[in-house]
């Protein structure tokens, strides 16, 4: 594998928004330097690529969400993050060192759950606390294993087969033996899907909290806006595949402490789901347009805030739709 | 509803156990004609059948009675040709047990490594492919040739047998357990033997079990002819002396009860798969 081991690059340009914060002195824990994937065809003659030219950093502590189009190859990056699988051209650094394969340091909720059926739910979540502290008796394994179920709220359920469990249990027993392992970092390819608004709201408020007590970085695959403005510090956006590629990425402008009911009421709360919806529906197809003609550099893809705007951001109504500042006055296709 | 449908099924079963005695009865009976004058010394020769009128086939309750005999008193021994059933029965298990367990031994670590390596895959399989379809029966003069003694040679055609299904049977099950599991095992580190022992043979048990009662159907079948061939204790050279001692009823218990050692031995393996089943 011939990883471009480029210097660490320059952050992009930010546009739309006059009061950049200052850069980011945290470290890098994650870069992702030119990294492509490419899949035979059937006939086994030719191959198509599925991405390719992606690149994107995490800091430390940082909460990054994906989101792009079903089949435009997610799934596939993060297997390529977590090591189980290996890029056709870039590599991925983790702490100054490029991985070759997977680590308990990197811990995946997987998109399928991924549970052993002939196991309990605890059990599951054993297995990964044994592999982790091997040294560990039994009853400290039970007991850590006890203290994952509670907080996914599966309390009463330990020791059922994942066959007498819903999808969405199955999905928090799924998250619970990620999070069982107390990783540097968590992989999750949309781990809230299958769940019901309730539980994922609760699982959403929930998995915030954890993340600002422990400053877990976080990389997640997601469908939903909403939970990508909740949850993230930073949205990178990829297009419909094949050939997908990072179209840019998006910093959320929504205060770092946020809850559910005030992430609604936030002036930045329209504009952000505004540019992001825009890009699903419309820019997502029509990248290529845009590559050939714009300025578009793979290695610092441009980077965007939006915002309600600079001069009245603190005056504008809550709930109000913003225009976004990125020059164009987004209409919300939902509405 | 369910304890009533087995009631059901049970009574049904009683029912047509008793007509099929009936008519066997009826036909045995039927087949008794008036004697045939002949000269005495030929009616000698000629036995029962031809003098008497008797019919071939004993009755069912001649049969029942010499069964009675054998479950009373199971473990006589009057002699290399006179023994007890049950005697008979051990000679046959003994050799059963010992080839099925000695090509579990071999077959299950072997599919293993056919399952795990596509290389070993390719590599065995043309050997597997030509030996799967000999009758196991074909080994035995090989066996008697090179072991050359005849207790160990049923055993060898019993491990010869029972040795193609497990083998199959547990690469089929090892090669297809599910990617994500592995994955899973992947991501937290575990080692090639851990993941082994506590992802790959939980997920494949169900079908190396299935191999196994397969296997131990084929060896209860084998073991009949070969100890017919090879002779001296067992089962099978029990039939065959029966046979040769024109003893009818002696053969048809013989065939009761390797019935129903056969179908203690499947439900004993029956007994196990479930409990490595589990559902998805
Ligand atoms: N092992 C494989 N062999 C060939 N093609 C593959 C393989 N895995 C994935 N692909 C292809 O790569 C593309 C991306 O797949 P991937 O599973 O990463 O999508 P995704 O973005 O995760 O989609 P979704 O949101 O539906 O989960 C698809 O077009 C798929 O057909
Ligand atoms: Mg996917």
């Amino acid at each position: 594998m011939t990883a471009p081991l480029a210097k660490t690059p320059k952050r992009g340009e930010p546009i739309g928004d006059l009061m950049s914060p200052a850069p980011d002195t945290r470290k890098k824990i994650i870069q992702v330097e030119g990294l492509e994937r490419r899949f035979a065809t059937p006939d086994g003659k030719s191959n198509t690529q599925v991405f390719g030219d992606v690149w994107f950093s995490i800091h430390e502590g940082e909460f990054v969400c994906l989101i792009g189009h079903s089949g435009c190859g997610k799934t596939t990056l993060l297997n390529i993050l977590a090591g189980l699988d290996a890029p056709t051209a870039g590599g991925v650094i983790v702490d100054g060192k490029e991985i070759s394969g997977p680590s308990l340091d990197r811990s995946v909720v997987f998109q399928s759950h991924a549970l052993m059926p002939w196991l309990s739910a605890i059990k599951n979540i054993a297995f990964a606390v044994e592999s982790r502290w091997p040294q560990w008796s039994r009853k400290q394994v039970l007991d850590h294993c006890q203290k994952y179920i509670d907080l996914v709220h599966l309390t009463g359920s330990e020791s059922k087969k994942p066959v007498q469990l819903s999808g969405g249990m199955k999905q928090r027993v799924g998250i619970a033996r990620a999070f069982s392992i107390e990783p540097k970092i968590l992989l999750m390819d949309e781990p809230f899907s299958a769940l019901d608004a309730l539980t994922r709201g609760s699982l959403q408020e929930e998995l915030l909290s954890i993340c600002a007590e422990t400053h877990q970085t976080c990389f997640m695959i997601t469908h939903d806006i909403d939970e990508a403005i909740l949850l993230a510090d930073k949205i990178v956006l990829m297009t419909n595949g094949p050939e997908a590629r990072v179209c840019e990425i998006v910093e959320n402008t929504l205060p770092r402490e946020r809850t559910r009911q005030d992430a609604y009421t936030h002036p930045n709360y329209y504009p952000m789901r505004n540019h992001l919806m825009e890009f699903l529906v419309s820019r997502s197809k029509r990248f290529s347009q845009e590559l050939s003609s714009g300025s578009y550099d793979p290695r610092y893809p441009p980077v965007v805030r939006p915002t309600a705007g600079p001069r009245d951001a603190g005056a504008s109504k809550a709930g109000e739709p913003q225009p976004a500042q990125d020059g164009a006055k987004y209409g919300d296709p939902l509405r | 509803m369910q304890p009533r449908m087995s009631v059901k099924a049970g009574m049904l079963s009683l029912v047509l156990l008793t007509l099929f005695l009936a008519a066997w009865h009826l036909l045995v009976l039927a087949q008794q004609g008036p004697a045939v004058e002949m000269d005495p010394e030929y009616a000698a020769l000629m036995g029962k059948q031809a003098t008497e009128g008797a019919s071939a086939l004993p009755k069912p309750a001649e049969v029942g009675a010499e069964l009675w005999r054998h479950v009373t008193d199971p473990f006589y021994d009057a002699g290399p040709n006179d023994k007890g059933i049950g005697i008979q029965l051990a000679y046959s298990l003994f050799r059963v047990l010992t080839g099925f367990l000695l090509a579990a031994c071999v077959a299950i670590p072997i599919g293993f490594l056919i399952g795990m390596s596509p290389i070993f895959r390719k590599a065995l399989d043309p050997f597997i492919q030509i030996m799967k379809p000999v009758s196991p029966l074909a080994w035995m003069p090989l066996a008697l040739y090179t072991i050359k003694d005849s207790n160990l040679s049923a055993i060898f055609v019993i491990f010869i047998c029972s040795v193609w299904p497990m083998l199959i049977n547990t690469a089929f099950g090892v090669a297809s357990v599910r990617k994500e599991w592995l994955n899973v095992a992947r991501t937290l580190e575990v080692g090639a033997l851990r993941t082994a022992f506590r992802v790959v043979l939980p997920a494949a048990a169900p079908t190396i079990l299935t191999g196994m009662r397969i296997s131990i159907g084929i060896a209860w079948l084998v073991i009949v002819a070969a100890e017919m061939l090879v002779g001296g204790t067992g089962i099978g050279y029990f039939v065959w002396n029966e046979w040769n001692n024109l003893s009818i009823t002696g053969v048809i218990s013989g065939i009761v009860f390797i019935g129903l050692v056969g179908m203690l031995l499947d439900m004993a393996l029956a007994r196990a798969s479930k409990l490595v089943a589990y559902a998805e």
